[in-house]
């Protein structure tokens, strides 16, 4: 046991005085989930509009009142002729035009019928989707309200609501998927570097030259980097809740459990990884490109899995990352418990099982 | 007592290479035994059979009586062993490292204090520094430090001096002698052949095969011919000219002379400087001398070569 204890110290020692790894550790979590929380959203926050306005009454400045009401959208100009319009676009400052017709007001209440014209930049066609979706919406909010209660003739409204993040924020995906990068790429990447360094350089060789069991001389390096992830599971989940208002519905103390599990996952990789590498560029390699790449593609990360291709959608099934995540946002955005996600829980379970028991068979007692 | 180290026709291939063809020798209890040859000979191929981390292919080895691969669990408590290369923590501390390896033998510096004493005391100042700010000299006394730590019966030392200032290599050696008279068995590999000398018996490897396994007093005996030492001025041409002689036997540099064999010994030595006369070399010189153990090696390593 002391023996663990001294191995367990002298890999923390390695850690604190290596610089890289430090910023590695505990640099790179807090930097992608702002990246990813802020700067790397397909929402819409204060898009910057121009407006020509034609009629200039009193419901067209309402309407321009509605639209700029709510976050989504700010007006960067006002434009007074029709011929404006294209070289505001070509400034490149503006995502969206509205024009307002002569007489909005006039012909809305006479002929029953008035127009709005919205113009996009369909350079980006998701962002211009999106745009023209939201204003259409809020001019239908605004239709409704001159309409009054009395609306005749009758019609069907359909009234959408997105469950569990009703605002449609992509943070609510992202922090779940940084999570899942941060554990994997620390626990795999990092304990296959550290094992394949005392490889490269040469203290393996005495490593296994002593009396030290093999299964403790990976206990010894894994466990530290089982409680720094952790650690950074919390960095991560804090920032999150604190500063990206995620919420978390189910238990925390189930949260944290699914998250020493994927830890765990993470690991019998990184380990497994190890014994057929013996050198940290190699190593680096294989996680970057045997774990890191399918799982930022096929974990329904990024991509969603339902629409790829059925062949990609099996081989989804076998990244855990896929299956973590949907633990997490269960938990964290149904407020599922045990009950809901054990289907999952046991799929991880068995995988990691299994890729720990592969690896400690797989390890080397010897130099070749 | 078991005998420390048996080898017996021990094989191992790597591929096409052959890196041990039929090794066979004994180390016995309280005896420092080199294994001298260049690099590439095969010596740490055999450092790894014996200490369990390479398998060979044909053969026989054990380690105070147990076998390399049935006992390795055995024989991993009980050798101490200091690879080529330098292969503690570069990060962790004189100290640190000391303290890392002595606990993961199951045991504390201070409780075999006595055998690593006097090298301890030389590193002692420098405790506090990174294994990997030491020079040369003293990283490979910390390595032995650490691999004398838990008191081992057998020592394994691969080639420590390589690399290493002529003086503390001459520390180093004073101290294997003592560790031999404490009674650890100690096989020691190294490409200098003047280190040869201080070992109690070697043997001689060259790809993959011993040549030659006696004391260096006796090998030094064995060596027949007349030798030697010429010198003048400009040495390189000298070299050129005594090898191109017709009844020159070998001709190597040894420091600031050139040891010379003849075919036909003394008979030659008059036809020589006939030879030489006319090539006019100043401060010409040339006196007889006994062979040492590095003429006896490159004798031996030219007849197998001719082999």
């Amino acid at each position: 046991m002391r023996q663990f204890f001294v191995f367990a110290r002298k890999e923390f020692y390695h850690i604190f005085r290596d610089r890289r790894t430090l910023l590695i550790l505990f640099g790179m979590p807090i930097v992608q989930v702002i990246i990813f929380g802020f700067a790397i959203t397909n929402e819409i926050k204060n898009a910057d509009i121009a407006v020509l306005d034609q009629s200039k009454d009193h419901y067209s400045a309402r309407l321009i009142q509605k639209l700029t009401a709510g976050s989504y959208f700010r007006i960067d100009r006002n434009l007074q002729t029709p011929k404006t319009i294209e070289a505001a676009f070509r400034e490149g400052r503006i995502k969206m035009a509205v024009v307002i017709p002569p007489r909005f007001g006039q012909d809305f209440f006479h002929l029953r019928k008035a127009q709005v014209q919205l113009l996009a930049d369909a350079g980006d066609p998701n962002t211009a989707t999106t745009l023209v979706n939201y204003a259409r919406a809020i001019i239908g909010n605004y239709q409704q309200e001159l309409n009054g209660p009395a609306a005749l003739p009758l019609t069907i409204n359909t009234t959408v609501r997105m469950q569990y993040n009703p605002a449609l924020k992509s943070v609510f995906l992202f922090v779940p998927g940084v999570m899942t990068l941060i554990l994997l790429l620390v626990s795999a990447m990092m304990t296959s570097i550290t094992i394949a360094r005392e490889k490269e350089l040469g203290t393996m060789e005495i490593l296994l030259v002593s009396p030290l069991p093999p299964h403790l001389i990976v206990m010894g390096k894994v466990v530290p980097y089982i409680v720094l992830s952790f650690i950074n599971a919390l960095v991560i989940l804090a920032m999150g809740v604190w500063i990206f208002g995620m919420p978390v519905k189910g238990s925390v103390v189930l949260l944290l459990a699914e998250c020493v599990l994927f830890v765990l996952t993470s690991l019998g990789l990184g380990i497994l990884i190890s014994t057929v590498t013996d050198k940290q560029q190699t190593a680096m390699m294989a996680s970057m490109m045997g774990l890191l790449m399918p799982t930022v593609l096929l974990s329904g990360f990024i991509f969603p899995v339902e629409s790829m291709p059925k062949p990609l959608q099996w081989l989804s099934n076998i990244m855990p990352a896929k299956w973590f995540i949907i633990i997490l946002k269960d938990i964290m955005l149904k407020g599922s418990g045990l009950r809901e996600v054990w289907p999952q829980t046991l799929l991880l379970t068995g995988m990691t099982i299994f890729f720990i028991v592969l690896s400690i068979r797989k390890f080397k007692i010897r130099l070749s | 007592m078991q005998t420390p180290i048996v080898v017996q026709e021990v094989h191992k291939n790597f591929g096409e290479v052959k890196a041990l063809r039929d090794i066979s020798f004994t180390v016995n209890e309280g005896e420092l035994f080199g294994l001298i040859g260049p690099d590439g000979a095969g010596k740490s191929t055999l450092f790894r059979i014996l200490t369990t981390l390479l398998l060979a292919d044909k053969g026989k080895a054990t380690v105070n009586g147990l076998d390399v691969v049935k006992d390795y669990k055995a024989i991993r408590k009980i050798v101490g062993y200091m690879p080529g290369r330098f292969s503690l923590y570069q990060d962790l501390t004189v100290q640190e490292n000391l303290d890392f390896f002595a606990t993961i033998f199951n045991t504390t510096v201070k409780e075999n204090y006595g055998l690593i004493e006097e090298i301890y005391v030389q590193i002692a100042p420098f405790k506090d520094r990174p294994a990997g700010k030491l020079s040369g000299g003293m990283k490979q006394k910390l390595a032995l430090c650490c691999a004398l730590v838990h008191k081992p019966t057998v020592l394994f030392l691969d080639e420590p001096t390589t690399g290493v200032d002529p003086v503390s290599r001459k520390e180093f050696w004073e101290m294997l002698q003592r560790l031999r008279q404490k009674g650890i068995a100690i096989l020691v590999s190294t490409p200098y052949m003047d280190e040869a000398i201080l070992c109690g018996r070697v043997a001689l490897i060259q790809n993959g095969a011993l040549l030659k396994i006696d004391t260096p007093q006796q090998i030094t005996r064995e060596f027949s011919k007349p030798l030697w030492a010429v010198k003048a001025k400009q040495m390189y041409r000298l070299i050129q000219d005594l090898r191109s002689f017709e009844d020159t036997d070998s001709c190597y540099a040894f420091g600031e002379y050139l040891h010379l064999t003849l075919k036909h010994g003394e008979a030659d030595v008059d036809k020589l400087r006939a030879y030489l006369q006319p090539k006019g070399h100043e401060q010409f010189d040339m006196v007889p001398i006994t062979a040492g153990i590095e003429d006896c090696f490159m004798e031996l390593m030219k007849s197998e070569k001719q082999q």
